[in-house]
């Protein structure tokens, strides 16, 4: 239990995926000029994170991870379909979304309404890749802890695009010299909310 | 129009600093120059070839799968480059970590895919390709080149400052530990942005006197 709440508060503020790795970047700097589009953007991505993270752990571990195919015929043990990762979790990313935007449009109209400019935007958004591809590096050891990190760090980006969204809602009262205006002083900010964003840098339980 | 196809996406409409694209996966390699320029390397590789590829494929892909399509070309060939870099520069890819991964959600591929290889010829589409990887790159080697220099005095791991004048040794000198850490990334990145808008724009009111 510890360890679980462990990695979602890590993944929150110590590993936030914009703060420390930039994943996400584009759609970060593209949509944050409003907090509502910023807010459903963010749920969009919390949404999908939650959905995917839990299928590409299940398919790393029964299918593509070494010796994984023993289970199907004891020939195949020194079977290895490792080097398929990329092109099986980027299939079953862009899979998804359509489902999700599928079933969403058909049960939930008016969620729809809100997130539906986004969900095809995510398929090809770093932020998702990079989490299931981070979780493949960092081995997490149950779905638990992969459902946390999923959270956790969907809610790391959700924080971070939104904070970002009202600054930049309050920055277009103030004088920036020209050539510094729209991405110049965005990267700025962001790099001074990251320096805000490393003294949770100590947290651990 | 050759000509203007290579030297556009180096300066004038730089794919990072101007069209903000591809920044996700960038930074993160940019501690040190050596995985910089082998990142770099690898991006510019991939946006060449998938231009080069879906440009030939571009009449016989239905429109409505077309970004499923581009999506497996991609991922081809960043498991092509994976695996390369795995066999050959195993201690570099290991530093890369997920980062050559993440080159298939690179914006700056599906956007010159969708923007220039699907209309274009294949020739064309190459060297636009090769362009934007080499723009991409430019900013990647920069913003790599000022945060080695600056936060661990060397380049291309040679020590650059000398041994003297480090505070430790008796001197005044000591590296700047915040260059090291994400976030002075975006902040260099910032303000090399800046620069290219304001040399931009220099231009532009030139053109506008003449």
């Amino acid at each position: 239990m510890e360890q679980i709440i462990d990695i979602f508060v890590r993944s929150v503020f110590v590993e936030n995926m914009i703060f420390a790795y930039f994943l996400g970047m584009c759609s970060y700097l593209a949509v944050s000029k409003t907090v509502k589009t910023a807010s459903g953007l963010g749920l969009a991505v919390i949404f999908v994170l939650l959905i995917t993270l839990p299928v590409n752990y299940l398919l790393d571990r029964y299918v593509l991870s070494p010796g994984a195919l023993a289970r199907i015929n004891p020939e195949w043990a020194n079977v290895d379909l490792g080097f398929l990762s990329y092109i099986l979790f980027i299939a079953v990313i862009a899979a998804m979304v359509q489902l999700v935007e599928m079933v969403v449009e058909k049960f939930a109209p008016a969620l729809y309404n809100n997130l539906g400019i986004f969900l095809p935007l995510i398929a090809v958004n770093c932020a998702i890749l990079g989490g299931s591809l981070f979780m493949q590096e960092r081995a997490y050891q149950n779905i638990w802890q992969v459902l946390a990190f999923a959270l956790g760090s969907g809610l790391g980006w959700f924080l971070a695009i939104v904070s970002i969204a009202a600054i930049r809602e309050k920055l277009s009262y103030s004088n920036i010299p020209a050539p510094m205006r729209g991405l110049g002083i965005a990267f700025i900010i962001t790099g001074l909310m990251g320096i805000a964003f490393m003294s949770f840098m100590g947290i651990q339980f | 129009m050759n000509k203007r196809i290579f030297l556009d996406p180096l300066f004038k409409n730089n794919p990072v600093s101007v069209l903000a694209l591809g920044i996700c996966s960038a930074l993160a390699v940019t501690v040190k120059m050596e995985p910089a320029l082998v990142m770099a390397l690898s991006v510019t590789l991939v946006t060449g070839f998938s231009g080069l590829i879906l440009s030939m494929l571009r009449n016989t892909i239905p429109d409505r799968i077309r970004i499923i399509v581009q999506l497996v070309v991609i991922a081809s060939l960043v498991i092509l480059v994976d695996q390369i870099l795995k066999a050959f520069a195993y201690p570099i890819s290991k530093e890369l970590s997920v980062f050559v991964g993440l080159i298939i959600t690179n914006c700056i591929i599906m956007g010159r895919i969708e923007a220039f290889a699907l209309h274009n010829k294949p020739f064309h589409a190459f060297v636009d390709g090769i362009a934007n990887g080499l723009g991409y790159g430019i900013i990647l080697v920069a913003v790599s080149f000022f945060r080695e220099l600056f936060g661990s005095g060397t380049l291309m791991g040679y020590p650059l400052i000398p041994e003297k004048w480090y505070v430790s040794a008796g001197g005044f000198y000591e590296n700047n530990g915040l260059f090291i850490l994400p976030p002075m990334a975006l902040i260099v990145v910032g303000l090399i942005v800046w620069v290219f808008n304001a040399r931009n724009a220099k231009k532009d009111k030139k053109a506008w006197n003449k």
